[in-house]
Protein backbone atom coordinates (compact mmCIF):
# COMPACT_ATOMS: atom_id res chain seq x y z
CA UNK A 1 0.00 0.00 0.00
CA UNK A 2 1.17 3.49 -0.86
CA UNK A 3 -0.24 6.79 0.40
CA UNK A 4 -0.84 9.27 -2.42
CA UNK A 5 -2.56 12.61 -2.90
CA UNK A 6 -6.04 12.57 -4.42
CA UNK A 7 -4.59 14.33 -7.51
CA UNK A 8 -1.95 11.60 -7.98
CA UNK A 9 -4.49 8.83 -7.47
CA UNK A 10 -6.94 10.11 -10.08
CA UNK A 11 -4.12 10.92 -12.52
CA UNK A 12 -3.53 7.13 -12.73
CA UNK A 13 -7.07 6.58 -14.10
CA UNK A 14 -7.17 7.10 -17.88
CA UNK A 15 -10.24 8.37 -19.71
CA UNK A 16 -12.26 5.39 -20.91
CA UNK A 17 -11.29 3.25 -17.89
CA UNK A 18 -13.62 0.78 -16.19
CA UNK A 19 -14.22 1.98 -12.63
CA UNK A 20 -16.15 0.37 -9.77
CA UNK A 21 -17.38 2.77 -7.12
CA UNK A 22 -18.64 1.70 -3.69
CA UNK A 23 -21.75 3.23 -2.18
CA UNK A 24 -25.51 2.95 -1.99
CA UNK A 25 -27.41 6.12 -2.93
CA UNK A 26 -24.20 8.06 -2.32
CA UNK A 27 -23.69 6.63 1.18
CA UNK A 28 -20.29 4.97 1.54
CA UNK A 29 -18.98 6.63 -1.61
CA UNK A 30 -15.45 8.15 -1.84
CA UNK A 31 -16.61 11.69 -2.64
CA UNK A 32 -13.09 13.19 -2.78
CA UNK A 33 -12.10 10.79 -5.55
CA UNK A 34 -15.27 11.57 -7.52
CA UNK A 35 -14.73 15.34 -7.16
CA UNK A 36 -11.19 14.88 -8.50
CA UNK A 37 -12.40 12.73 -11.43
CA UNK A 38 -14.64 15.67 -12.37
CA UNK A 39 -11.82 18.22 -11.89
CA UNK A 40 -9.44 16.19 -14.09
CA UNK A 41 -12.29 15.63 -16.60
CA UNK A 42 -11.82 11.87 -17.07
CA UNK A 43 -14.34 11.08 -19.78
CA UNK A 44 -15.83 7.96 -21.39
CA UNK A 45 -15.82 6.05 -18.10
CA UNK A 46 -17.34 2.61 -17.86
CA UNK A 47 -18.94 2.89 -14.41
CA UNK A 48 -19.97 -0.04 -12.22
CA UNK A 49 -21.98 1.18 -9.23
CA UNK A 50 -25.16 0.01 -7.48
CA UNK A 51 -27.12 3.13 -8.44
CA UNK A 52 -26.72 6.57 -9.97
CA UNK A 53 -27.31 8.39 -6.65
CA UNK A 54 -28.86 11.83 -7.18
CA UNK A 55 -27.56 14.87 -9.09
CA UNK A 56 -24.78 16.57 -7.10
CA UNK A 57 -24.22 13.59 -4.79
CA UNK A 58 -21.90 10.56 -5.03
CA UNK A 59 -21.56 9.19 -8.57
CA UNK A 60 -24.34 11.61 -9.54
CA UNK A 61 -21.52 14.16 -9.97
CA UNK A 62 -20.00 12.03 -12.76
CA UNK A 63 -23.29 12.20 -14.69
CA UNK A 64 -23.63 15.94 -14.01
CA UNK A 65 -20.26 16.33 -15.77
CA UNK A 66 -21.20 13.76 -18.51
CA UNK A 67 -18.11 11.64 -17.80
CA UNK A 68 -19.85 8.25 -18.08
CA UNK A 69 -20.44 6.42 -21.37
CA UNK A 70 -21.46 3.03 -19.98
CA UNK A 71 -23.18 2.21 -16.68
CA UNK A 72 -23.77 -1.14 -15.00
CA UNK A 73 -26.19 -0.63 -12.09
CA UNK A 74 -29.28 -1.96 -10.35
CA UNK A 75 -31.32 1.23 -9.97
CA UNK A 76 -31.19 4.66 -11.61
CA UNK A 77 -34.69 5.88 -10.74
CA UNK A 78 -33.65 8.68 -8.42
CA UNK A 79 -31.35 10.41 -10.91
CA UNK A 80 -33.40 12.05 -13.70
CA UNK A 81 -30.18 13.12 -15.51
CA UNK A 82 -29.18 9.49 -16.04
CA UNK A 83 -32.65 8.68 -17.35
CA UNK A 84 -32.33 11.59 -19.82
CA UNK A 85 -28.81 10.56 -20.89
CA UNK A 86 -30.01 6.96 -21.34
CA UNK A 87 -33.11 7.89 -23.37
CA UNK A 88 -30.92 10.30 -25.43
CA UNK A 89 -28.48 7.42 -26.16
CA UNK A 90 -25.57 9.34 -24.59
CA UNK A 91 -24.91 6.44 -22.23
CA UNK A 92 -25.64 2.74 -22.41
CA UNK A 93 -27.12 1.29 -19.24
CA UNK A 94 -27.07 -2.34 -18.20
CA UNK A 95 -29.57 -2.91 -15.38
CA UNK A 96 -28.85 -5.90 -13.16
CA UNK A 97 -30.79 -7.26 -10.16
CA UNK A 98 -29.00 -6.11 -7.00
CA UNK A 99 -28.27 -9.57 -5.61
CA UNK A 100 -26.92 -10.63 -9.01
CA UNK A 101 -24.86 -7.44 -9.29
CA UNK A 102 -23.05 -8.05 -6.00
CA UNK A 103 -22.53 -11.77 -6.67
CA UNK A 104 -21.07 -11.07 -10.13
CA UNK A 105 -18.56 -8.69 -8.55
CA UNK A 106 -17.86 -11.12 -5.73
CA UNK A 107 -17.22 -13.82 -8.34
CA UNK A 108 -14.86 -11.45 -10.16
CA UNK A 109 -12.88 -10.92 -6.99
CA UNK A 110 -12.85 -14.57 -5.95
CA UNK A 111 -11.62 -16.20 -9.12
CA UNK A 112 -15.00 -17.57 -10.20
CA UNK A 113 -16.29 -17.45 -13.76
CA UNK A 114 -19.74 -16.50 -12.54
CA UNK A 115 -22.64 -17.63 -10.38
CA UNK A 116 -25.92 -19.52 -10.80
CA UNK A 117 -28.91 -17.56 -9.48
CA UNK A 118 -32.67 -18.15 -9.60
CA UNK A 119 -33.22 -14.38 -9.75
CA UNK A 120 -34.39 -13.25 -13.18
CA UNK A 121 -35.48 -16.65 -14.51
CA UNK A 122 -38.54 -16.11 -16.73
CA UNK A 123 -38.01 -12.32 -16.99
CA UNK A 124 -36.32 -9.88 -19.40
CA UNK A 125 -33.12 -10.36 -17.38
CA UNK A 126 -32.84 -13.95 -18.68
CA UNK A 127 -32.61 -12.87 -22.34
CA UNK A 128 -29.41 -14.08 -23.99
CA UNK A 129 -28.25 -15.95 -20.88
CA UNK A 130 -27.66 -19.64 -20.34
CA UNK A 131 -30.21 -21.34 -18.12
CA UNK A 132 -28.89 -24.32 -16.17
CA UNK A 133 -30.88 -26.82 -14.13
CA UNK A 134 -29.52 -28.01 -10.80
CA UNK A 135 -31.56 -30.65 -8.96
CA UNK A 136 -34.50 -29.82 -11.21
CA UNK A 137 -34.48 -26.08 -10.45
CA UNK A 138 -33.69 -23.45 -13.12
CA UNK A 139 -30.85 -20.98 -12.59
CA UNK A 140 -29.30 -18.26 -14.76
CA UNK A 141 -25.58 -18.28 -15.42
CA UNK A 142 -24.43 -14.76 -14.53
CA UNK A 143 -20.82 -14.02 -15.43
CA UNK A 144 -18.18 -12.37 -13.24
CA UNK A 145 -17.51 -8.62 -13.32
CA UNK A 146 -14.11 -7.00 -12.76
CA UNK A 147 -12.83 -3.47 -13.33
CA UNK A 148 -9.49 -1.74 -13.87
CA UNK A 149 -10.06 0.45 -10.79
CA UNK A 150 -12.11 0.20 -7.61
CA UNK A 151 -12.76 3.42 -5.71
CA UNK A 152 -13.50 2.46 -2.13
CA UNK A 153 -14.84 4.31 0.89
CA UNK A 154 -13.74 3.02 4.32
CA UNK A 155 -14.41 4.34 7.81
CA UNK A 156 -10.97 3.39 9.16
CA UNK A 157 -7.73 2.65 7.33
CA UNK A 158 -4.55 1.87 9.21
CA UNK A 159 -1.01 2.72 8.03
CA UNK A 160 -0.69 -0.71 6.41
CA UNK A 161 -4.01 -0.45 4.53
CA UNK A 162 -6.25 -2.65 6.67
CA UNK A 163 -9.83 -1.37 6.37
CA UNK A 164 -12.94 -1.28 8.54
CA UNK A 165 -16.33 0.09 7.55
CA UNK A 166 -19.20 1.81 9.36
CA UNK A 167 -22.96 1.10 9.47
CA UNK A 168 -24.67 1.13 6.06
CA UNK A 169 -21.60 2.68 4.38
CA UNK A 170 -20.08 -0.79 4.10
CA UNK A 171 -22.45 -2.03 1.33
CA UNK A 172 -20.46 -2.90 -1.86
CA UNK A 173 -17.08 -1.58 -0.70
CA UNK A 174 -15.43 -4.76 0.68
CA UNK A 175 -16.73 -6.78 -2.30
CA UNK A 176 -15.40 -4.30 -4.88
CA UNK A 177 -12.05 -4.04 -3.06
CA UNK A 178 -11.38 -7.60 -4.28
CA UNK A 179 -12.53 -7.21 -7.88
CA UNK A 180 -10.29 -4.57 -9.50
CA UNK A 181 -6.71 -4.42 -10.79
CA UNK A 182 -6.01 -1.26 -8.79
CA UNK A 183 -7.76 -0.47 -5.50
CA UNK A 184 -7.83 3.15 -4.31
CA UNK A 185 -9.26 3.94 -0.87
CA UNK A 186 -10.53 7.14 0.68
CA UNK A 187 -10.97 6.65 4.44
CA UNK A 188 -12.78 8.86 6.96
CA UNK A 189 -9.98 8.25 9.47
CA UNK A 190 -6.39 7.07 9.04
CA UNK A 191 -5.18 5.37 12.21
CA UNK A 192 -2.03 3.63 13.52
CA UNK A 193 -1.60 -0.09 12.99
CA UNK A 194 -3.30 -1.95 15.82
CA UNK A 195 -6.23 0.45 16.25
CA UNK A 196 -8.29 -1.91 14.06
CA UNK A 197 -8.17 -5.21 15.94
CA UNK A 198 -7.50 -8.29 13.75
CA UNK A 199 -11.07 -9.52 14.30
CA UNK A 200 -12.44 -6.17 13.06
CA UNK A 201 -10.41 -5.90 9.86
CA UNK A 202 -12.87 -6.43 6.99
CA UNK A 203 -10.57 -5.76 4.04
CA UNK A 204 -7.00 -6.99 4.72
CA UNK A 205 -4.14 -4.65 3.76
CA UNK A 206 -2.70 -6.67 0.85
CA UNK A 207 -5.86 -5.92 -1.16
CA UNK A 208 -5.31 -2.15 -0.99
CA UNK A 209 -2.98 -0.44 -3.48
CA UNK A 210 -3.39 3.24 -2.60
CA UNK A 211 -4.83 5.29 0.25
CA UNK A 212 -5.64 8.93 -0.23
CA UNK A 213 -3.57 10.86 2.29
CA UNK A 214 -5.29 13.48 4.41
CA UNK A 215 -5.45 17.12 3.21
CA UNK B 1 -59.46 6.22 6.36
CA UNK B 2 -56.66 7.05 3.93
CA UNK B 3 -56.34 4.19 1.39
CA UNK B 4 -52.62 3.81 2.04
CA UNK B 5 -53.21 3.47 5.77
CA UNK B 6 -55.87 0.78 5.23
CA UNK B 7 -53.30 -1.20 3.23
CA UNK B 8 -50.46 -0.67 5.72
CA UNK B 9 -52.60 -1.63 8.73
CA UNK B 10 -53.83 -4.80 7.05
CA UNK B 11 -50.35 -5.88 5.93
CA UNK B 12 -49.01 -5.33 9.47
CA UNK B 13 -51.40 -8.07 10.64
CA UNK B 14 -49.48 -10.59 8.52
CA UNK B 15 -46.27 -10.22 10.53
CA UNK B 16 -45.41 -12.76 13.24
CA UNK B 17 -43.16 -12.80 16.29
CA UNK B 18 -39.49 -13.07 15.30
CA UNK B 19 -40.06 -12.52 11.57
CA UNK B 20 -37.25 -11.03 9.47
CA UNK B 21 -39.09 -8.54 7.23
CA UNK B 22 -38.05 -6.42 4.26
CA UNK B 23 -40.23 -3.44 3.39
CA UNK B 24 -40.05 -1.79 -0.03
CA UNK B 25 -40.33 1.91 -0.77
CA UNK B 26 -43.72 3.69 -0.72
CA UNK B 27 -46.80 2.12 0.89
CA UNK B 28 -44.77 -0.87 2.23
CA UNK B 29 -42.59 1.50 4.31
CA UNK B 30 -45.73 2.61 6.21
CA UNK B 31 -46.31 -0.95 7.48
CA UNK B 32 -43.67 -0.49 10.21
CA UNK B 33 -45.86 2.22 11.80
CA UNK B 34 -48.67 -0.29 12.53
CA UNK B 35 -46.76 -3.20 14.08
CA UNK B 36 -47.98 -3.70 17.69
CA UNK B 37 -45.29 -2.67 20.20
CA UNK B 38 -45.30 -6.13 21.86
CA UNK B 39 -44.57 -7.91 18.56
CA UNK B 40 -40.81 -8.32 18.03
CA UNK B 41 -40.12 -8.09 14.32
CA UNK B 42 -36.70 -7.56 12.68
CA UNK B 43 -36.75 -5.12 9.77
CA UNK B 44 -34.02 -5.48 7.16
CA UNK B 45 -32.83 -2.63 5.01
CA UNK B 46 -31.13 -4.18 1.97
CA UNK B 47 -28.30 -1.63 2.02
CA UNK B 48 -26.91 -3.61 4.95
CA UNK B 49 -28.86 -3.48 8.21
CA UNK B 50 -31.13 -5.65 10.35
CA UNK B 51 -32.82 -3.69 13.10
CA UNK B 52 -33.85 -0.47 11.36
CA UNK B 53 -35.34 2.09 13.72
CA UNK B 54 -37.35 5.28 13.25
CA UNK B 55 -36.10 8.46 11.61
CA UNK B 56 -33.70 10.09 14.11
CA UNK B 57 -34.58 13.30 15.91
CA UNK B 58 -33.52 16.57 14.29
CA UNK B 59 -29.73 16.88 14.45
CA UNK B 60 -29.14 13.24 15.48
CA UNK B 61 -28.82 11.69 12.00
CA UNK B 62 -25.60 9.85 11.12
CA UNK B 63 -24.49 10.32 7.50
CA UNK B 64 -23.39 6.67 7.28
CA UNK B 65 -26.69 5.22 8.57
CA UNK B 66 -29.47 5.37 5.99
CA UNK B 67 -32.28 3.34 4.46
CA UNK B 68 -32.26 1.96 0.92
CA UNK B 69 -33.51 5.30 -0.36
CA UNK B 70 -30.54 7.10 1.23
CA UNK B 71 -32.62 8.75 3.97
CA UNK B 72 -31.32 8.90 7.57
CA UNK B 73 -32.64 6.17 9.87
CA UNK B 74 -31.70 4.85 13.30
CA UNK B 75 -30.65 1.38 14.44
CA UNK B 76 -32.46 -0.38 17.30
CA UNK B 77 -30.60 -2.11 20.16
CA UNK B 78 -29.43 -5.48 18.83
CA UNK B 79 -29.10 -4.23 15.25
CA UNK B 80 -26.54 -5.80 12.89
CA UNK B 81 -24.78 -4.36 9.85
CA UNK B 82 -23.28 -6.27 6.92
CA UNK B 83 -22.18 -5.95 3.31
CA UNK B 84 -24.38 -6.28 0.23
CA UNK B 85 -23.38 -9.90 -0.53
CA UNK B 86 -24.61 -10.90 2.95
CA UNK B 87 -27.70 -8.74 2.56
CA UNK B 88 -28.74 -10.47 -0.66
CA UNK B 89 -27.63 -13.84 0.63
CA UNK B 90 -30.26 -13.31 3.34
CA UNK B 91 -32.83 -12.35 0.72
CA UNK B 92 -32.15 -14.96 -1.96
CA UNK B 93 -31.28 -17.66 0.55
CA UNK B 94 -34.78 -17.80 2.04
CA UNK B 95 -33.81 -16.20 5.37
CA UNK B 96 -36.24 -13.30 4.95
CA UNK B 97 -39.66 -14.41 6.23
CA UNK B 98 -41.76 -11.70 4.62
CA UNK B 99 -41.13 -9.10 1.94
CA UNK B 100 -43.66 -6.36 1.25
CA UNK B 101 -43.37 -4.66 -2.14
CA UNK B 102 -45.29 -2.16 -4.20
CA UNK B 103 -46.77 -3.26 -7.53
CA UNK B 104 -47.73 -1.94 -10.94
CA UNK B 105 -49.68 -5.09 -11.95
CA UNK B 106 -50.47 -8.48 -10.41
CA UNK B 107 -52.11 -11.03 -12.65
CA UNK B 108 -54.68 -13.82 -12.16
CA UNK B 109 -51.91 -16.30 -11.32
CA UNK B 110 -50.16 -14.01 -8.85
CA UNK B 111 -47.33 -12.93 -11.14
CA UNK B 112 -46.01 -9.44 -10.32
CA UNK B 113 -44.75 -6.62 -12.53
CA UNK B 114 -43.25 -3.72 -10.59
CA UNK B 115 -39.97 -2.54 -12.05
CA UNK B 116 -40.45 -0.81 -15.39
CA UNK B 117 -42.88 0.69 -17.89
CA UNK B 118 -41.15 0.29 -21.28
CA UNK B 119 -40.51 3.61 -23.01
CA UNK B 120 -41.81 5.61 -20.03
CA UNK B 121 -40.17 4.70 -16.76
CA UNK B 122 -37.05 2.58 -16.45
CA UNK B 123 -35.84 3.00 -12.88
CA UNK B 124 -34.30 -0.48 -12.65
CA UNK B 125 -35.26 -3.43 -10.52
CA UNK B 126 -32.94 -2.73 -7.58
CA UNK B 127 -33.54 -5.56 -5.12
CA UNK B 128 -37.11 -6.42 -6.20
CA UNK B 129 -36.31 -9.44 -8.37
CA UNK B 130 -34.17 -11.05 -5.66
CA UNK B 131 -36.81 -10.35 -2.99
CA UNK B 132 -39.61 -11.97 -5.00
CA UNK B 133 -37.41 -14.93 -5.96
CA UNK B 134 -36.07 -15.61 -2.49
CA UNK B 135 -38.27 -14.43 0.40
CA UNK B 136 -40.41 -17.06 2.13
CA UNK B 137 -43.59 -14.95 1.71
CA UNK B 138 -44.16 -12.19 -0.79
CA UNK B 139 -46.89 -9.62 -0.08
CA UNK B 140 -47.80 -6.91 -2.56
CA UNK B 141 -49.16 -3.71 -1.04
CA UNK B 142 -50.73 -1.43 -3.64
CA UNK B 143 -53.82 0.53 -4.62
CA UNK B 144 -56.45 -1.67 -6.25
CA UNK B 145 -56.72 0.60 -9.29
CA UNK B 146 -54.75 3.50 -10.77
CA UNK B 147 -56.77 6.25 -12.49
CA UNK B 148 -59.77 3.90 -12.55
CA UNK B 149 -57.76 1.13 -14.24
CA UNK B 150 -57.46 -2.21 -12.47
CA UNK B 151 -53.96 -3.20 -11.30
CA UNK B 152 -55.22 -6.77 -10.76
CA UNK B 153 -55.06 -7.86 -14.38
CA UNK B 154 -55.81 -11.05 -16.33
CA UNK B 155 -52.23 -11.18 -17.58
CA UNK B 156 -49.37 -8.75 -16.90
CA UNK B 157 -48.65 -6.52 -19.89
CA UNK B 158 -45.60 -5.02 -18.16
CA UNK B 159 -42.30 -6.93 -17.77
CA UNK B 160 -42.45 -9.48 -14.94
CA UNK B 161 -40.40 -9.15 -11.76
CA UNK B 162 -40.19 -12.90 -11.23
CA UNK B 163 -41.58 -16.17 -12.56
CA UNK B 164 -42.55 -16.96 -8.98
CA UNK B 165 -46.10 -15.91 -7.99
CA UNK B 166 -46.66 -13.70 -4.95
CA UNK B 167 -48.48 -15.04 -1.89
CA UNK B 168 -50.85 -12.21 -1.04
CA UNK B 169 -52.05 -8.89 -2.44
CA UNK B 170 -53.42 -6.26 -0.06
CA UNK B 171 -55.16 -3.27 -1.63
CA UNK B 172 -57.37 -0.46 -0.36
CA UNK B 173 -60.39 -2.57 -1.44
CA UNK B 174 -59.50 -6.22 -0.92
CA UNK B 175 -57.15 -8.98 0.17
CA UNK B 176 -56.44 -11.43 -2.63
CA UNK B 177 -54.67 -14.77 -2.33
CA UNK B 178 -53.73 -17.45 -4.86
CA UNK B 179 -54.77 -20.88 -3.55
CA UNK B 180 -54.21 -23.46 -6.33
CA UNK B 181 -52.68 -20.66 -8.45
CA UNK B 182 -55.99 -18.85 -8.92
CA UNK B 183 -56.75 -15.30 -7.76
CA UNK B 184 -59.25 -15.55 -4.90
CA UNK B 185 -61.01 -12.80 -2.97
CA UNK B 186 -60.18 -13.43 0.68
CA UNK B 187 -61.41 -10.20 2.32
CA UNK B 188 -63.02 -6.90 1.43
CA UNK B 189 -62.09 -3.52 2.90
CA UNK B 190 -64.51 -1.94 5.41
CA UNK B 191 -67.58 -0.56 3.61
CA UNK B 192 -66.65 -2.16 0.26
CA UNK B 193 -68.97 -4.78 -1.28
CA UNK B 194 -67.88 -7.79 -3.31
CA UNK B 195 -69.61 -6.24 -6.31
CA UNK B 196 -67.59 -3.03 -5.94
CA UNK B 197 -64.35 -5.05 -5.87
CA UNK B 198 -65.34 -7.05 -8.95
CA UNK B 199 -66.26 -3.86 -10.82
CA UNK B 200 -62.65 -2.62 -10.66
CA UNK B 201 -60.88 -5.99 -11.00
CA UNK B 202 -59.87 -7.08 -14.49
CA UNK B 203 -58.69 -10.55 -13.44
CA UNK B 204 -61.28 -13.22 -12.82
CA UNK B 205 -61.63 -13.65 -9.04
CA UNK B 206 -62.80 -16.80 -7.29
CA UNK B 207 -65.32 -15.88 -4.58
CA UNK B 208 -65.48 -18.26 -1.59
CA UNK B 209 -68.82 -18.78 0.21
CA UNK B 210 -67.82 -16.36 2.92
CA UNK B 211 -65.67 -13.29 2.34
CA UNK B 212 -65.05 -11.53 5.65
CA UNK B 213 -64.36 -7.83 6.05
CA UNK B 214 -60.74 -6.82 6.72
CA UNK B 215 -60.06 -6.35 10.41
CA UNK B 216 -57.91 -3.28 10.78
Amino acid sequence: MKAVSVEEAVAMIPSGASVMVGGFMGVGTPERLLDELVRQNKTGLSLICNDAATPGKGVGKLFDATLVSKLTATHIGLNPKVQQQMLGNQISVDLVPQGTFVERIRAGGCGLGGVLTPTGVGTLVAEGKRQIEVDGKPFLLETAIRAQFALIHAFLADYLGNLAYALTARNFNPIMAMAADTVIVAAEHIVPVGVIAPDHVVTPAPLVDYIIANG
Amino acid sequence: MDPQIIIARRVAKELRQGNLVNLGIGIPTLVANYVPSDLKVFFQSENGLIGTGPIPEQGMAHPLLTDAGGRPISALPGAATFDSAMSFGLIRGGHVDVTVLGGLQVDAHGLLANWMIPGKMVPGMGGAMDLVSGAKRVIVAMQHAAKGKSKIVAKCTLPLTSARPVNLVVTDMAVIGFPDGKATLLETAPGISIGEVLAVTEAELAIPDTVPEMKI
